[in-house]
């Protein structure tokens, strides 16, 4: 086991700095998963980790070792790509004993791991099949089994649900949280879905062009982000902002809701509400409206166990635990702790 | 069939265009195609079977029925049994020379060095160059007096005799090897490179962060990859050995005492020069066989390695 540690770390590509000194502490058997949108730079970090892309500056460290001038074979890592990236012309017994027959071990101990990696992960009686006789999740389970023989210090994952159908993620997620608790290893894992982070993080790392805006608990970039950006991306809908008094108010849609549905002795912020739109989501309803006249739109999500009438272009009283509230900087979009 | 269309008030007609009309196109575009094949292979083809079935020589409209009699003098010609041989030795010869050559071409070329598009146009010449032309320069490179090729190994010591190149049947076959290949080489490097651009990256990388070497990498993960490009190469490459006349013609003649004869120099030598058309014609229909077993094991070995759907 081996924890990585990242130093200022920088990535430029002509033009553009993909990763723009990048500081990031990753502890022994965590969980770590890096999010943002596409071309935040969270990918070519995780390229940088594995050695598949020079840094332009900064240090790699992994289990104390320095790394960034190691070619990948030394690193100690291994890498399941989004598109899984199996060998098309070998069965999945030859693509699990590629990376051992790479590093020269004898015949028999090749199957022998070859084996127990399948049996771990349900996939024996494919063995002998080519990977494109394999199902989305087959596929996914092959590349987990050969990234798991090499017995490595950390997994670096690039975005290995992406290519599944919605159905089938849940399950996938679940088997590949069970899978680290298992083996207990050090998991790097790149996604630009939230739902993914939060579900599978230890901690998230939040990332935009090319810095790392807040490393934190799921519950702590939740409930607790440091700046409008975090704010904004975590949740669906996003978090709502209000321009109120040179400062950006921002609340949640799920703490906003009609009054009536608090207790009498919570502290409120209560705001009238024009509705615009209601949408009927089975599980929800969101609210489309704006509050303060001709303010931006704001969005309430309100769930089925909220039965209050609320009809289109009428007006109403919305409100937010006090609690719940976040303040920011107009200008700077950071946090303002009150 | 005119389409009306109410624009700013007025009323246009736009009239329906050869490209709207996808049946008339489909015909259209196909037909010079159908043509050239019909015409310029279709019908010299069946030509040429029945020609091998008659009498029929040079000069003359007369069509008698021969059967089978061509055929069995051919059979127990030695010169044509020589010819089938060689036919299949330069073919074979030159297509592994061409793959070895052309593979690690592409290795060079993929690297990025400088002079590099210079290189590039350098190795496609002998592809744009006349056949023919080719061979006359080629005869001087081996020519028994003046071989550069036996000056240059002369001069750095690693020859102490003479080579006649075109003069002795072993050596000539060789010759005719080297030019060959060297006049599909460029052609198979091209496609090779593109099938190296066309290697989906991220197994490249999967085998990179596996710990395979460069050679490793290069005959378990790249070739395997490749071979459905490279067997089109070969193909290629076999189909324009086979039936080429023009090497073997200029460069020996098919000497030396018909030693180096192959079957489109004997097919010429006996059905044109020898005004026997129905002879020359069964000499020709033997490359059928050979070309067809060749065209569909290539295919099926592509289809069979071809790279995995997603």
């Amino acid at each position: 086991m081996a924890g990585v540690e990242i130093r200022h770390l920088s990535k430029r590509f002509a033009q553009l700095n993909a990763v723009d000194d990048v500081d990031l502490s990753i502890r022994e058997g965590e969980f770590l998963v890096l999010l943002g949108p596409s071309g935040c730079g969270k990918t070519t970090l995780l390229r940088m980790i594995a050695g598949l892309e020079r840094p332009t500056a900064g240090e790699i460290f992994i289990g104390g070792e320095r790394m960034d001038d190691a070619p990948p074979r030394a690193r100690g890592i291994a890498m399941v790509f989004q598109s899984y990236a199996l060998y098309p012309h070998r069965t999945v017994a030859r693509n699990i004993s590629f990376p051992l027959e790479a590093h020269g071990l004898e015949r028999a101990a090749i199957d022998e791991k070859v084996r127990w990696a399948a049996e771990m992960f349900g996939i024996t009686r494919y063995l002998d099949r080519y990977p494109r006789q394999l199902s989305g999740g087959e596929r996914q389970r092959v590349a987990l089994c050969r990234a798991l023989v090499r017995d490595p210090k950390v997994f670096l994952l690039d975005e290995p649900l992406a290519n599944l159908d919605a159905k089938l993620r849940n399950m996938a997620r679940d088997e590949l949280k069970r899978f680290q608790r298992q083996v207990k290893r050090t998991v790097v894992y790149v996604t630009h879905d939230q739902v993914e982070a939060m579900g599978l993080g230890d901690r998230i790392v939040v990332m935009d062009r090319g810095k790392v805006r807040q490393v934190g608990t799921p519950h702590e970039v939740y409930e607790d982000p440091v700046d409008t950006f975090v704010a904004t991306f975590l949740g669906q809908p996003p978090m709502n902002l209000v321009e109120l008094q040179g400062a950006l108010l921002g609340f949640r849609p799920e703490h906003f809701l009609p009054v009536a549905h608090f207790g009498a002795n919570e502290a409120l912020r209560t705001f009238p509400l024009s509705v615009r739109r209601v949408e009927y989501l089975g599980s929800d309803r969101y609210v489309y409206g704006s509050v303060g006249g001709a303010g931006a739109t704001v969005i309430a999500k309100l769930p089925a166990t909220v039965a209050t009438e609320i009809a289109e272009g009428s007006d109403m009283e919305f409100a937010v635990p006090e609690r719940a509230l976040c303040y920011f900087d107009a200008a700077t979009g950071a946090r303002q702790r009150r | 069939m005119l389409l009306r269309r109410r624009h700013g008030g007025t009323a246009t007609t736009v009239k329906r265009s050869l490209a709207d009309r996808e049946n008339v196109l489909g015909v259209a575009l196909l037909a010079p195609a159908l043509a050239y094949v019909l015409l310029l292979v279709g019908v010299p083809f069946v030509l040429a079977i029945v020609l091998s079935f008659s009498t029929a020589t040079a000069g003359s409209l007369s069509f008698g029925w021969a059967g089978f009699a061509n055929y069995s003098v051919i059979l127990r010609d030695p010169i044509f049994r020589r010819a089938l041989a060689n036919t299949a030795i330069v073919t074979i010869g030159s297509q592994v020379l061409v793959v070895v050559l052309a593979t690690a071409a592409a290795q060079v070329f993929r690297a990025a060095f400088h002079g590099k598009r210079t290189a590039r146009f350098v190795l496609l010449l002998p592809w744009a160059v006349p056949v023919s032309l080719a061979a006359i320069a080629w005869t001087w490179i081996f020519d028994s007096t003046f071989s550069v090729i036996n000056w240059t190994l002369k001069v750095t010591g690693l020859l102490h005799g003479w080579l006649y190149w075109l003069g002795e049947p072993g050596l000539a076959l060789v010759a005719i090897i080297i030019v060959q290949a060297w006049r599909i080489f460029p052609f198979a490097t091209v496609i090779v490179l593109a099938g190296l651009a066309s290697l989906p990256q991220d197994v490249m990388e999967a085998a990179i962060v596996d710990g395979a070497g460069f050679w490793r990498r290069l005959f378990q993960v790249e070739l395997p990859l490749l071979l459905p490009v490279v067997s089109v190469a070969v193909l290629f490459g076999v189909v324009y050995t086979a039936t080429d006349l023009s090497v073997v013609y200029i460069l020996t003649g098919g000497g030396p005492a018909n030693m180096t004869q192959v079957l489109p120099t004997l097919a010429f030598q006996r059905g044109v020069l020898g005004a026997d058309l129905g002879q020359g014609a069964a000499i020709a229909v033997f490359l059928l066989p050979f070309l067809i077993v060749v065209a569909v094991a290539m295919l099926r070995l592509a289809r069979r390695t071809e790279i995995g759907a997603r």
